[in-house]
């Protein structure tokens, strides 16, 4: 109980933002793709940090982490294969020269 | 509380000395003479040969992607492995279904070629 | 310590079990299979099998398997209109990726998978099983909306999808974690008695969890201002594939808003959520139907009708009553054969080199196709919401409810936005009976009834709209026992 609550959550916070920045403002498909895990996992950082100080006997927070792990994973290996075929395609991985369809 | 983390800034503010001390002096006190073989990049006794920054064969991407899937269901054998003995043919049997769907999905992508190089 | 072993009982979760193993099997039939067609038939029989199960549960069994899933007459529901609309997705893919040369066996596996992400979100009781339905079926969404690999636009669609969509997953995590943070616990009723229960009236990481799982939700379900993917998504998909999602993904995040805003977060913030889901609901159909009017492309046009829906749906929702509930329990069952038909009809005119159709298309389409073009009418109808057709007793069930629920505001914006979408929709009616056809006539004429997969959807489609719209009586009964 060394570390209060407060600091997990700010570093969580911290790491969603810098996700959050890195989905908006990166141009490059993978770069995006990596912003997007840095924001599960400061979520899961959350869970876990909620299931050490507020449900300490059950174990809900833990076994949630363990499964966004193991999601977040299959969805990086199906993001990774569309960049792929994407980059097969137009070889590119910019997300913004993939516009095609306009309004 | 935080009291307690002082010998791990006292372990970093160490190891941060030493690695200092260990990459400055030598530049003052040893002599300099430096010869082709010298300035080479160690490649763990290997010749090296080319530039670091070419491109990989997109089919390595392949066998990436296929590798992270396969190693991160590894994650849900431990918190089983933990509890292994207490929960006898039961944690078994359930540990075995879900091994057999990944041999499924390895079943499916080795018949379908995933693994050859293009 | 001797661990507590689960006691297992799998009852609600069978129309799951079903569709998760004869997924299993369509993937494995793949590889010994070389005729794909037939694997789409096998899939199909998978769905019919499901089906099956769901109607042996009615009228639901009692929330079980670690109280995490529930079989209630609302998931059972849900499970029917999944179900007929991967039925309708599976029978469009069989005839329409054989004409674009597109037939493969992983297509009917991953609408299967995405099938069974679906029921499990519509079953779910703890949000766990929300978020593990969620991106199962999303995932295998992804990957088909880029299943058609020479097509750059099948493509983008599919990075687009996948980009905002598991962005909206990561907000929809975080607001899982702040959630469990507030209740202590991941299960949707104990969050609801415990925030109920509690002396302070109004938790704010509480309200946080809600505003960050109602943005993922809106991601989902396409609501205004979460929406920018869904006309570039539903245009460059593979038709069939549209035809699947455009139903099954938004229905099966009603299912889950539903569950979660009725249950977890009532009745202490149901003013909240009230106030927010009119207020999204008036925006969303108003920019859905003004987006519509100015479309050339009939794909694109069907995807910001889409948007129109899921404000129409919502109504129902905000207007936080049974009636509601039920009002839109009947409202996505009729966009299911609705839109999933009028895909159908697309699929049907689409030419063979092209990825989607324009209003230039449908020319003439009454002389070349009667029976697409009266098919094509009927859902158009439908979706304006005239009666006797199944589109107006939803569109007058939701409208009602928000009316009782003192939001006549809404009801009275719902009937506007009727009218106004009647432009666009008249639109597509005026092409297939008014004007000629072009010089290079769409490539339906192969379209013979009877002797298609694809004709027997839009026929299916088409009689459920006319049937259970001059009979609506019979799908409210089912409803009151819900």
């Amino acid at each position: 109980m060394a570390i209060p609550l407060s600091w997990w959550l700010t570093v969580a916070a911290a790491l969603f933002a810098i996700g959050l920045y890195g989905v908006l403002s990166r141009r490059n498909a993978i770069g995006v793709l990596l912003g997007i895990e840095l924001m599960l996992n400061a979520a899961n950082i959350n869970l876990v940090a909620f299931w050490r100080f507020i449900t300490p006997q059950a174990l809900t927070g833990q076994v949630f982490a363990i499964f966004v792990i193991g999601i977040a994973a299959a969805e990086a290996a199906a993001g990774l294969a569309i960049i792929i075929s994407a980059y097969r395609r137009r070889r590119t991985v910019v997300v913004d020269e993939l516009d095609t369809m306009r309004w | 509380m935080l009291i307690e983390f002082i010998p791990v800034l006292v372990l970093f503010a160490l190891a941060t000395a030493i690695a200092v001390i260990a990459l400055v002096l030598p530049a003052f006190l040893g002599p300099r003479r430096p010869s082709r073989a010298k300035i080479e990049t160690y490649e763990s006794g290997k010749l090296p040969y080319g530039d670091a920054r070419y491109k990989v064969p997109i089919g390595y991407y392949k066998i990436a992607l296929l590798f992270v899937i396969f190693d991160l269901e590894v994650i849900f054998f431990y918190p089983w492995a933990v509890v292994l003995r207490q929960l006898h043919v039961f944690g078994l049997i359930e540990m075995g279904i879900f091994t057999a769907l990944l041999v499924v999905g390895y079943v499916y992508e080795w018949k379908k070629g995933g693994f050859e190089m293009e | 310590m001797r661990p507590q072993l689960p006691t297992l009982d799998l009852v609600p979760l069978y129309p799951l079990l079903v569709v998760t193993g004869w997924a299993v099997l369509v993937l494995l039939a793949d590889l010994f299979v070389q005729h794909k067609r037939a694997l789409g038939y096998l899939a199909l029989t998978g769905v019919i099998v499901a089906a099956v199960v769901t109607v042996a549960l009615w009228p639901g069994v009692p929330t079980s398997f670690q109280n995490m899933a529930i079989s209630d007459g609302q998931a059972l529901f849900f499970n029917l209109v999944f179900l007929v609309t991967g039925a309708l997705g599976l029978l469009v893919a069989i005839e329409y990726l054989e004409r674009k040369d597109l037939q493969r066996g992983e297509y009917y596996a991953l609408l299967m998978f995405s099938l069974a992400g679906m029921i499990a979100m519509a079953a779910a009781e703890d949000l766990l099983i929300v978020f593990l339905g969620l991106e199962m079926m999303s995932v295998a969404l992804y990957v088909l909306s880029g299943s058609n690999q020479r097509d750059m636009s099948s493509i983008e669609a599919a990075m687009k999808y996948f980009i905002l969509g598991s962005f909206a997953s990561a907000f929809f995590l975080y607001g899982i974690a702040l959630t469990y943070a507030a209740a202590g616990s991941t299960n949707l009723a104990q969050i609801g008695s415990w925030l109920s229960g509690r002396g302070i009236p109004k938790d704010p990481v509480a309200l946080t969890g809600l505003s960050l799982l109602l943005v993922g939700f809106g991601f989902k379900v396409a609501l205004v201002p979460f929406h920018w993917w869904t006309p570039d998504v539903y245009q460059g998909a593979p038709t069939s594939v549209t035809a699947f999602m455009s139903v099954g993904a938004k229905a099966a995040g009603f299912a889950t808003l539903t569950r979660v805003l009725y249950s977890a977060f009532s009745p202490t913030f149901t003013t909240d959520w009230v106030t927010v889901a009119a207020v999204l609901a008036a925006v969303t159909m108003t920019f859905g139907n003004l987006a519509a009017l100015v479309q050339r492309d009939v794909k694109r046009l069907l995807g910001y009708s889409s948007i129109a829906h899921a404000g129409y749906v919502l109504v129902g929702i905000a207007a936080a009553s049974p009636v509601g509930v039920r009002g839109m329990l009947f409202y996505i069952l009729a966009y299911a054969f609705m839109t999933a038909g009028a895909f159908a009809v697309a699929c049907a005119v689409e030419r063979r080199e092209q990825s989607t159709t324009t209003l230039a298309d449908y020319a003439g389409l009454a002389q070349r196709s009667p029976l697409l073009a009266a098919a094509m009418l009927l859902f158009m109808l439908s979706l304006i919401g005239i009666p006797p057709l199944i589109g107006f007793w939803s569109k007058l069930f939701v409208f009602r409810a928000a009316v009782e629920a003192n939001l006549a505001w809404l009801a009275v914006l719902g009937v506007l936005n009727s009218a106004l979408s009647a432009y666009y929709y008249a639109g597509v009616v005026v092409q297939m009976y008014l004007r000629e056809p072009g010089r290079s006539p769409a490539e339906e004429v192969a379209f013979r009834p009877w002797r298609s997969a694809l004709a027997v959807a839009v026929f299916l489609a088409a009689a459920a709209t006319v049937v259970l719209g001059l009979w609506p009586g019979a799908v409210v009964n089912l409803l009151m026992g819900v």
